[in-house]
C-alpha cells in the first residue's frame, strides 16, 4: 500500500503550520522528514495517520493494505505511550484486545513479536522497570503485533541517550532488512535520517514546506560501511537546512 | 594503568567541606509508639497525683473502664453497628455517584459546562448546615443521616476524579486511537485506570468527611450510634464515656486510612 500527500495544509487558528504539503511514500520504502523544530513535522504524521484533520488537502491510500493487517497506519511514538499499569505483554495486548482476533491467536501473535524485538525474558515487565531503549522496543513490537502497512515514526530514538540510539538504530535496520517495511521517519537528527531514508524530505520553518527531497540509493544494510557517501548527503541536507534552523531558533513560540 | 597521584599533603590539601545534608526525613520507627505511650502514661500519672482535674479530664484508665463496659453490656456492637451501616451506605453511594458524576465531567464538554459551576457553588456548604432539611426531606431516621454522608462525600469524589481525568497522560489517549481503541476501551482501559490515583486519594479526603459527618447526624435523633453515645455522655457530663466514644471514631478512622492505604499498594504497584 503506497500512501500519497496531495497539497496538505493545515493551521492552528491564525498560526500556518503546513503549507501545500505534496508527498509519496511508496510501499517497501522508508521516507523520512526533517526540519527545524516547530516546522510541523510532527502535525503532518498526526495529519497522515489520521490523527488530526488538515485543513485543507488529502492523504490517499492507494492500494490495499496487505492482508492480515489489522491497524494499517500504526505510530510510534517519542514518548513510547506505555500504559504503566500495564506489562510489557499487557501493553501489547492491549492493540489486540478490541480486534477480531481469537485468545489463542493473540498470544501467538505477542510470542511472536517478542522474540522479533528480544523481548522474550521481559515480557511481565512494568514500564518502570525498563530503560528508554527497551520501553521503545516495546512500543515497536506493539506496532508490529497489528501488522501495519507503514509505520509512522514520531522521533522514536529522540528521548533516548546516544548509545541507546545508536543500539535501536541497528535494530530498525536489522527489521527493515528482514522484514522491509513501508515507514514515515520524522527527526530532526540529520545522522538518523541519512542511516534509515531511502528519501529524505527536508521541511521549511513554519509554515512547513517542502524544500527538497533527496533520494539516497545505497542499501540501507550497507550504510555503515559506505559513512563517506553519507557524509556528503548529510552535508548537502545541512545546507539545506542550516538557515532555516537558525531562522526558527530565533522565532518566539506563540510570534 | 591507576593514576599516579601526585603529594596533596606537601602542597596543603584540605578535605572539600560537606555540605549536601538534611532535607531528607526518613521513617524511624519506634518514635511514633513512644510519643503516643509517653503522653498517655503522662495523662494517667498527671490524674492520679491530682494536677488533672477528674472532671476536666478522667483519667485513660478511667476512660478504658467506660470502654470495657460498653463491651460487656453489648452495647458496643450496637452503636458500632448503626454508626458503621450509616457510613457504608452512605459512602459507598456518595462515591460511586461522585465518580460517575466526575468521569462524566471529565469526557463531555457540556456535562462539564453545566456541572462543574454547579459543584463548586455546593462543595463548599458545610452539609451539616444543611441536615435539618435533611431531616425534613428524608425524614428523622436513617435517610437523612445517609443523606448527609452521601451528600458530603459525593462533592470531593466528584473533583478528585474530574481532576484525575483530566490528568491522564492526552499521549496515552492518541495512542489508543491510533491503534483504532473503540471510545469505550479507551475509557476503560486508559482514562480510569490513569485517574485512579487521584480516586484513591479523593477516597481518603471523602471518609474523613464522612466520620465527622457522621457524628454530626447521629447527634440529631439518633438513639443508637458512636455519635449518640458521645452526646449522651456529653449531656451526663460522664467524660469517661466521652473520651471512649473519640477513641472509638479515632479507631475508626485509622482502620479505614489504613484499608486505604493497603488499596492504593495493591492498585498503584506499578507506581515507581
Amino acid at each position: 500500500m503506497d500512501l500519497q500527500l496531495r497539497n496538505v495544509s493545515h493551521s492552528y487558528g491564525d498560526v500556518d503550520v503546513l503549507d501545500a504539503i505534496d508527498l509519496e511514500i511508496k510501499s517497501g520504502q522508508i521516507v523520512c522528514i526533517i526540519g527545524p523544530s516547530g516546522c510541523g513535522k510532527s502535525t503532518l504524521l498526526r495529519v497522515i495517520g489520521g490523527l488530526e484533520r488538515p485543513d485543507a488537502g488529502q492523504i490517499l491510500q492507494i492500494g490495499e493494505p496487505p492482508t492480515g493487517s489489522l491497524n494499517p497506519l500504526t505510530y510510534i511514538f517519542q514518548d513510547f505511550a506505555l500504559l504503566p499499569w500495564r506489562s510489557v505483554e499487557g501493553n501489547i495486548s492491549i492493540a489486540l484486545e478490541d480486534q477480531p482476533v481469537a485468545r489463542g491467536e493473540r498470544k501467538e501473535i505477542i510470542d511472536d513479536v517478542l522474540a522479533r524485538t528480544k523481548l522474550s525474558d521481559f515480557r511481565k515487565a512494568l514500564p518502570r522497570q525498563l530503560s528508554g531503549g527497551m520501553k521503545q522496543r516495546v512500543a515497536i513490537a506493539r506496532a508490529l503485533c497489528v501488522k501495519p502497512a507503514v509505520l509512522l515514526m514520531d522521533e522514536p530514538l529522540s528521548a533516548l541517550d546516544g548509545q541507546t540510539r545508536a543500539l535501536l538504530m541497528d535494530d530498525l535496520i536489522d527489521l527493515w532488512t528482514r522484514e522491509r517495511f513501508t515507514a514515515c521517519y520524522v527527526t530532526h537528527n540529520l545522522g538518523e535520517a541519512v542511516m534509515l531514508g531511502h528519501r529524505i524530505a527536508v521541511l521549511s520553518r513554519r509554515p512547513g514546506r517542502i524544500r527538497e527531497i533527496v533520494e539516497i540509493d545505497v542499501p540501507l544494510s550497507e550504510r555503515q560501511e559506505n559513512r563517506a557517501d553519507l557524509e556528503v548527503h548529510q552535508k548537502r541536507l545541512w545546507d539545506v537546512m542550516r538557515d532555516e534552523a537558525r531562522a526558527a531558533d530565533r522565532e518566539l513560540a506563540d510570534a | 594503568m591507576p593514576e599516579q597521584l601526585s603529594d596533596g599533603h606537601a602542597r596543603g590539601a584540605r578535605s572539600v567541606p560537606f555540605r549536601g545534608g538534611g532535607f531528607a526525613p526518613k521513617p524511624v520507627r519506634l518514635i511514633a509508639p513512644l510519643v503516643f505511650i509517653g503522653l498517655i502514661a503522662f495523662w494517667e500519672i498527671g490524674s492520679r497525683m491530682g494536677f488533672i482535674g477528674k472532671l476536666v479530664l478522667p483519667a485513660p484508665s478511667e476512660a478504658f473502664e467506660a470502654f470495657r463496659q460498653l463491651v460487656e453490656t453489648g452495647m458496643l456492637w450496637k452503636h458500632l453497628g448503626a454508626s458503621l451501616y450509616r457510613l457504608v451506605v452512605g459512602w459507598v453511594c456518595g462515591t460511586a455517584l461522585g465518580i460517575s458524576v466526575g468521569v462524566l465531567i471529565g469526557l463531555f464538554s457540556v456535562a462539564r459546562a453545566g456541572l462543574s459551576p454547579l459543584v463548586s457553588a455546593i462543595f463548599p456548604i458545610p452539609k451539616i448546615a444543611l441536615l435539618p432539611l435533611f431531616v425534613i426531606w428524608f425524614g428523622i431516621g436513617e435517610g437523612s443521616k445517609v443523606a448527609t454522608i452521601l451528600f458530603g462525600t459525593f462533592f470531593p469524589t466528584v473533583i478528585a476524579t474530574y481532576g484525575g481525568v483530566d490528568n491522564v497522560d492526552r499521549s496515552l489517549i492518541r495512542m489508543g486511537q491510533s491503534f483504532g481503541l473503540p471510545w469505550s476501551s479507551i475509557v476503560r482501559k486508559i482514562i480510569l485506570p490513569g485517574a485512579l490515583p487521584a480516586i484513591l486519594s479523593g477516597f481518603r479526603i471523602s471518609v474523613s468527611i464522612a466520620i465527622v459527618l457522621l457524628v454530626a447526624a447521629e447527634m440529631i435523633g439518633a438513639e443508637f450510634g458512636i455519635g449518640a453515645y458521645i452526646l449522651l455522655a456529653g449531656n451526663l457530663m460522664a467524660t469517661d464515656q466521652l473520651i471512649a466514644g473519640v477513641a472509638i471514631l479515632s479507631i475508626i478512622g485509622l482502620t479505614i486510612a489504613w484499608l486505604i492505604g493497603r488499596a492504593e499498594r495493591y492498585f498503584l504497584r506499578w507506581r515507581s
